[in-house]
């Protein structure tokens, strides 16, 4: 995954900000999916903003495990394209679950992209 | 003992944002090509290299300094930074006696056409909460000591407001261009957890 930054050069960040922007891939897609669903008229950034906060009360009022700033943002997600019936959440967990159910060696964090994977069920 | 009804149905969030994104997909809402375009730009063209061009111009230019301060978004236009988050971007000044921080509270709301996406421990929920109840206390644990006589201002960022603090420009650097004096300026200083250093 190219989540690089220049060190050197005009497009450097001036320094001491050289820590990635994402952790991880997905946090990148989450992130990205979104931006283009904002771009494309589904919310407003506004809209967004408010599940993200109810998203952070919500751990906040219970905290478990590490706080995980992406892990929100995903639920945000989820929780805002529900409400707007754009996908549901049954159908996240299902698909998420069959893709959490693949054999090892299909591991999906280390990639650009995931689409072309071919899962064996069998 | 965390409560294992809690989350016993939530997936790791790997496979859910990769479940969502083929769901969208399939229902042609997004595009990957889209989401690599926007996470290349986020990564590599959006980040405090543009803020820091913003504070070099006004460290230099006092008709650009006084344009900045009163219509933050129109001055960090000119210089060919607007997008997402940019909407309302306020600029607060530091002095020898005002030292300006900025925190938001509820979430992570920050302006990204001049800082890019937000550091970790922007992010964090103790720098959220901390910071506007012991702003000297956790600014010195980050690294900033500031003298007692100096004027602590929290600002929360918000939907609409997202505040960038003007850093003081350090002495001795009177003789610096403003591609050099931009290389000074970091992030965090443009956050408020730091001040810019001569070099």
């Amino acid at each position: 995954m190219a989540l690089t930054l220049d060190i050197e050069g005009p497009a450097a960040p001036p320094r001491l900000n050289g820590e990635l922007v994402f952790d991880a891939p997905w946090e990148g897609r989450s992130f990205a999916m979104a931006m283009a669903l904002v771009e494309g008229g589904h919310f407003t950034w506004d809209d967004f903003r408010d599940h993200l906060i109810a998203a952070v009360q919500r751990w906040e009022s219970d905290p478990v495990g590490e706080y995980r700033y992406y892990e929100r943002w995903q639920e945000a997600l989820e929780s805002i394209v529900e409400e707007r019936a754009i996908v549901s959440e049954p159908e996240v967990d299902a698909l998420a679950a069959a893709y959490a159910a693949r054999p090892p060696g299909h591991d999906h964090g280390d990639h650009d992209h995931h689409h072309d994977h071919h899962h064996h069920d069998h | 003992m965390a409560d294992p009804t809690k989350n016993k149905d939530r997936l790791p969030p790997e496979v859910r944002a990769e479940a969502l994104e083929s769901l969208l997909a399939e229902r042609g809402l997004i595009k990957s090509e889209v989401l690599d375009g926007f996470i290349n730009r986020m990564v590599n063209d959006v980040g405090p290299m543009n803020g820091a061009k913003v504070v070099a111009k006004a460290w230099v230019d006092g008709d650009y300094r006084a344009q900045l301060l009163a219509d933050g978004t129109g001055a960090i236009k000119e210089l060919g930074f607007a997008g997402p988050q940019g909407e309302h971007i306020v600029v607060v000044e530091n002095s020898d006696d005002v030292h300006n921080v900025v925190v938001c509270t509820l979430c992570s709301c920050y302006p990204w056409p001049v800082l890019g996406l937000p550091p970790e421990w922007y992010k964090d929920p103790a720098y959220r909460s901390r910071m506007v109840r012991e702003p000297r206390t956790l600014l010195s644990e980050m690294g900033l000591d500031l003298d007692d006589g100096v004027d602590v201002r929290v600002w929360d960022s918000s939907a609409e407001n997202r505040y960038l603090v003007l850093p003081q420009r350090p002495e001795g650097t009177e003789d610096l261009s403003e591609d050099d004096l931009a290389a000074l300026v970091t992030r965090d200083a443009m956050v408020g957890v730091a001040k810019v250093s001569a070099g």
